[in-house]
């Protein structure tokens, strides 16, 4: 918490929004030496966290994580119990042998019951939690010196950092990039096929230790900044919301990790500035937004390209077939009712009929004439000759080659030729004529 | 060294003692059992393969086939038995053996490319720590064009079909360069080009010397493609050459009342008796 500036009094209940000076200091880190080691720590943490996370989640353990931080509570109440006092190295190895223990226990009911795998985890997440808590309730009544704060552990308290801490989660960020670099590729084969990799030679059980030794300590550490109900989420969000904008393995690490210390570094910052929010919430709640933005924004494969994609493709198919009515009709006009009745044929509403002959118009496929009737200019014309001409070759397809046509059938594309091979077309041709099916010709090859 | 059992003792445990198993074969199989969850999936296995042969393996769903191949591997563990390659255990000979695992077996949404999956073929090669290099990568981009995938290169792996993907695992076994081959369904569900492909692919292994054991699940097509075969129903029911051993009396022990009921059927209409 930033000492001195902000308000800093119990009795002030509202927030007051910092002044522009203090959010700029805070930003550049020249807000004292405490707040900075807190968003320098929580920085270092959600980098090695979201690298580390990239390979928990190709390896289908981001869940096993969870039941990981929580199984780390009775550890850290153990250890207290047994020293009778808070030494936090001491709670971080209690912490981490039950935690170990915990996965343990899932590999264990994996192996030798049919319990799934989601099962597994709930059991042993929720067991182990539920006996750190009574371990915790036990402290409080009944140690000398008090609970001593253990339960900052489960919500976290980004606040108390230390120079030590800091050191501690850059030599933890270090060791993931480290070990990204030099075994990304032994990484990569095992979360992607661990038999080949077995089969091929590598140690798979070795190089699965090494990937969960460094969720594990990952983990510890980031249960005294995050809390151990969320520090999960700063392993799974990151490469989650990473996975959105790249196909490639290396740049999903570097980008897993820069959303991961990007929602550390302006977590920490925002509960600088607002003292009274916890960090570890508002690192996980920032590590959301650039999920949803994520999600909804990327190129390729988020929400709005997908959509935007699928309404294209729905737009052509129902302009084509438009084309392909008006074709077989042999008309180059079609007459308002004849569009009204095509688009009830069809199913079509009001709304997708009009946003159709929109399409159509913007594309020069089609003019408007007068009475809501439609033109076909000459590019629709060819269009409809050639849409025609596939659909005739597709169904020749399907009844050829029935047993393997399916996956390779694509109705919307501009040519049959782009998918077939071109003997395969011909010969398509020359069966569709013997059955005395009449191909529309395709003389003009590349245009549209 | 493994342990001998009372009833097997009689039995030595080293390759030099055992005539029936030569050191020239790329696969032994030597009594080997194989259990899941108590049930025997295997039982009693013995087998020789001939070297520089394309081997088929059929049987009926559930015959263990795959659990063959696996437990060949070690990818499943034994409940008894040995099984060495070219005279040696495994871990002495695994560095010429290659691996086509089922297609279903991965999650193709996988952020790789089809060059980076072949280019796991390379990665024993390359060994510990180091980057794939340029030179590893020429080798991966050769062993795509030889499955006619050249031109997919650089395309992320779910956006291609399920045949390319299969000629993808099957150039990534190319690249492993490897001396006995062992293919887990590599037909199933392929289009006609993907199957040319890799029928091409394994006349040129045999042409190279290697040997390749196949698991298959179309019997028409035993005969075109292989040179022997072994019929596999939790036992080995027969394994050869397959003009000797793909008989129909063979099939039938294989494939129980199911084959016979189908081959009744044809008979039946061959005779023309249906509707009488």
């Amino acid at each position: 918490m930033t000492p001195g500036t902000g308000p800093s009094s119990i009795q002030d209940v509202t927030d007051e929004w910092p002044a522009i000076a203090e959010i700029i200091e805070t930003i550049t880190l020249r807000a004292g030496h405490n707040t900075n080691m807190v968003i320098a720590g929580t920085t270092l943490l959600g980098l090695a966290a979201g690298l580390i996370g990239v390979f928990a989640l190709l390896r289908n353990r981001s869940l096993m994580t969870d039941a990981l931080s929580h199984a780390t509570l009775p550890g850290i109440t153990l250890a207290f119990l047994i020293l009778g006092a808070k030494s936090l190295p001491v709670l971080l190895l209690g912490a981490t042998i039950t935690g170990v223990l915990g996965v343990l226990c899932i590999q264990l009911l994996l192996r030798h019951t049919r319990l799934r795998e989601d099962a597994s985890i709930g059991i042993v997440l929720s067991v182990f939690f539920g006996a750190g808590i009574v371990g915790l309730s036990y402290i409080q009544v009944n140690a000398p010196s008090g609970s001593g704060g253990l339960n900052h552990f489960i919500y976290g308290q980004a606040a108390t950092m230390q120079p030590r801490d800091v050191v501690l989660m850059g030599a933890i960020a270090l060791a993931a990039m480290i070990a990204t670099i030099f075994l990304l590729k032994e990484f990569t084969i095992v979360c992607f096929n661990d038999a080949f990799a077995r089969v091929d030679g590598w140690p798979v059980g070795l190089i699965d230790l090494l990937m969960m030794a460094l969720v594990v300590v990952v983990t510890v550490a980031g249960l005294q900044a995050v809390g151990l109900i969320l520090v999960v989420s700063l392993l799974i969000i990151p490469p989650v919301a990473a996975r959105f904008w790249t196909d490639r393995l290396p740049r999903l690490v570097i980008i897993a990790a820069l959303i991961g210390a990007c929602s550390g570094y302006t977590g920490s910052v925002v509960s600088a500035l607002f003292p009274r929010k916890p960090a570890g919430a508002v690192i996980v709640l920032t590590a959301g937004v650039f999920f949803a933005i994520s999600m909804f924004f990327a190129p390729r494969r988020g929400v709005i390209a997908i959509t935007i994609r699928r309404q294209k493709l729905r737009m052509k198919i129902a302009g084509d077939h438009l084309l392909e009515f008006a074709h077989d009709l042999g008309e180059t006009m079609i007459s308002r009712d004849q569009y009204l009745g095509f688009a009830k044929l069809h199913a079509w509403s009001k709304t997708y009929t009009a946003m159709v002959g929109f399409s159509l118009a913007r594309d020069g496929m089609i003019e408007r004439v007068n009475q809501g009737g439609i033109t076909l200019t000459d590019a629709g014309v060819r269009r409809g000759n050639r849409v025609s001409r596939n659909h005739a070759l597709w169904e020749q397809y399907l009844v050829s080659y029935a047993d393997i046509a399916p996956s390779h059938v694509d109705w919307s594309v501009d040519l049959v030729e782009h998918v077939l091979s071109e003997d395969l077309v011909l010969e398509l041709e020359s069966a569709l004529r013997k059955r005395g099916v009449v191909i529309p010709e395709h003389t003009i090859v590349g245009g549209r | 060294m493994i342990p001998q059992s009372p009833s097997k003792s009689s039995l030595p445990n080293t390759l030099e003692h055992r005539p029936e198993h030569s050191s020239q074969s790329p696969l032994s199989v030597h009594a080997m059992t194989v259990a899941y969850h108590k049930k025997p999936v295997l039982w009693d296995v013995d087998y020789d393969a001939t070297p520089n042969k394309l081997i088929a393996i059929v049987g009926p769903n559930g015959a263990g086939k795959s659990t063959f191949i696996k437990s060949c591997l070690g990818l499943v563990p034994k409940a008894a038995g040995l099984v060495e390659f070219w005279g040696m255990p495994y871990r002495r000979a695994r560095s010429r053996i290659g691996y086509v695992p089922q297609r279903e077996s991965v999650d193709w949404d996988f952020p790789v490319s089809a060059l980076d999956v072949v280019a796991m073929g390379r990665y024993r090669h390359i060994g510990w720590c180091r980057p794939v290099s340029r030179k590893h990568k020429q080798v991966a981009l050769e062993c795509l064009d030889l499955v006619g995938m050249k031109p997919f290169a650089s395309r992320q792996i779910s956006q291609l079909s399920g045949g390319q993907q299969q000629r993808v695992f099957l150039a990534r076994a190319l690249a492993q360069q490897a001396d006995l081959y062992f293919m887990d369904e590599p037909f199933a569900g392929v289009d006609a080009a993907t199957e040319r492909a890799i029928i091409e692919v394994l006349r040129r292994l045999k042409g190279e010397g290697k040997t390749v054991i196949v698991v298959h699940h179309d019997l028409q097509s035993v005969p075109e493609y292989f040179d022997e075969v072994i019929l596999l129903n939790m036992r080995v029911v027969a394994a050869g050459p397959v003009r000797e051993v793909f008989t129909k009396e063979n099939l039938h022990k294989t494939y129980g009342g199911r084959l016979t009921l189908l081959s009744e059927a044809a008979e039946a209409v061959a005779r023309n008796e249906i509707g009488v």
